[in-house]
């Protein structure tokens, strides 16, 4: 039946060659933990991603809940996980993966780096990285604004002084996150959702394309 | 086993892989899908009754009358007003109709139309019903004023949900 679905499409538009380029080639001998139980340091790029999609799509379920706005934003958080059905499960999805992608993130950096995988030719590789690597901190930090408990407050309050100590431009980054220069409040929340929900994963959506054509085309780099 | 009915190693791997590919890909969605749709399984409990206006008041005119109930919208409460046409009908009955229009929701009135001063009038799409909240065919309602659950305690009336009837 499957069989007959995919004959049809593929004999009229001919997708056997896209899905083979993107998924059918071999992973090489160093790089399978079957062969080298050592190899499983591959497997944070991938672990990476898996958790980012986790991310986008308990964050998208989480939207169909969650209001930005002073008045709103805690007790939509707080409906949401008490009173809606599975509420605690797709809001703990979302919160403890927002801290495990870092750790994935961060582990397989090291690999690259202690394997030296960032070298000739796969430099900008290495930039796109560390671009996406501040694109997952900018969700971290928008995100956790969003509930709008004390917790949430001042983590911002502190974070918009960081940003303040900027030399010479500081007080207008701080006002440009914060939606005013002295008050963190209803204009903050609703430009801290927008950046979280729009703003960076559109961007997160184009590195990672990126990132994924150029490991294509350079494949993965050799053994040690 | 004849060499046909084998399962190669390549298809042993395939099903393995895409079975366990398919139990996590469900774990992790099962919980979001069952959070999405929680609105259409959620039950809905009745409201309690509230006084609305002394019986004395109730003629054999239907009269536009309205008292205020608590509404919970998840995390939004608030006061809204809720509207009821009430009389007396010739076997002394209390009748309360919805003012919700069956057809598409607008909202009906009593004699408003001077062609048919004994019936409700609906002016979006001239839907029209006769006093008892019957829908009068040829007119865009398919089913009857839904009746407000009412009840009459120390001489006054006290009114509850509105309930759908059967279609004319
Ligand atoms: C990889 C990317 C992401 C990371 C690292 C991330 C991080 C976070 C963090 C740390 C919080 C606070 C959670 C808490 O305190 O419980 C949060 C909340 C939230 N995020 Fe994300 N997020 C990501 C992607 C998304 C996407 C793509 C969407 C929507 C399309 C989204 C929508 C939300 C919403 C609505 C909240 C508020 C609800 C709540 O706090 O539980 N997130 N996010
Ligand atoms: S909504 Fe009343 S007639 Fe259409």
């Amino acid at each position: 039946m499957l069989q007959r679905l995919y004959d049809w499409v593929d004999e009229r538009v001919d997708i056997t060659p896209l899905w083979r380029d993107i998924a059918d080639h071999e992973v090489p001998e160093h790089v399978n933990p079957a062969h080298h139980f050592s190899a499983f340091v591959y497997c944070f790029g991938g672990l990476t991603f898996f958790v980012t999609v986790i991310q986008i799509l308990s964050g998208m379920f989480l939207t169909m809940y969650y209001v930005p706005d002073i008045e709103n934003a805690w007790k939509s958080v707080y409906y949401l996980q008490r009173e809606v059905a599975y509420g605690q499960i797709v809001r703990g999805m979302h919160h403890w993966g927002a801290s495990l992608v870092i750790v994935m993130l961060f582990l397989h950096t090291l690999r690259v780096f202690f394997q030296g995988a960032y070298k000739k030719p796969r430099e900008l590789n290495w930039v796109i990285g560390v671009l996406l690597f501040f694109v997952m901190l900018g969700l971290g930090f928008t995100g956790y604004l969003l509930p709008w408990d004390n917790k949430a407050y001042f983590a911002t309050q502190v974070g918009l002084e960081i940003a303040a100590a900027t030399p010479l431009i500081g007080d207008e980054i701080r006002t440009l996150l914060a939606g005013d220069p002295s008050i963190v409040g209803a204009q903050t929340l609703t430009r801290f959702f927008a950046i979280h929900v729009f703003f960076l994963p559109a961007a997160l959506f184009g590195l990672m394309a990126f990132h994924f054509i150029l490991i294509r085309k350079q494949g993965i780099s050799g053994p040690l | 086993m004849s060499d046909k009915k084998r399962v190669s190693r390549r298809q042993f791997l395939n099903y393995t892989l895409t079975g366990v590919g398919g139990f996590m890909a469900a774990g992790m969605l099962a919980p979001m899908v069952r959070f999405a749709i929680d609105p259409v399984l959620q039950t809905q409990e009745g409201g309690d009754l509230k006084s609305v206006v002394s019986v004395d008041e109730i003629t054999n005119e239907p009269q536009r009358f309205e008292w205020t109930i608590n509404q919970v919208d998840a995390w939004y409460e608030s006061e809204i007003q809720k509207t009821a046409w009430v009389y007396r009908n010739d076997n002394d009955e209390i009748i309360a109709l919805s003012p919700i229009c069956t057809h598409l929701g607008c909202t009906v009135d009593w004699a408003s139309n001077e062609e048919y001063p004994n019936q409700f009038f609906c002016p979006c799409h001239a839907g029209r019903y006769t006093k008892d909240g019957v829908n009068v065919p040829g007119t865009p309602p398919t089913a009857p004023l839904p009746m407000f659950e009412h009840e009459v305690r120390d001489g006054m009336l006290y009114l509850g949900d509105a309930k759908s009837r059967k279609g004319a």
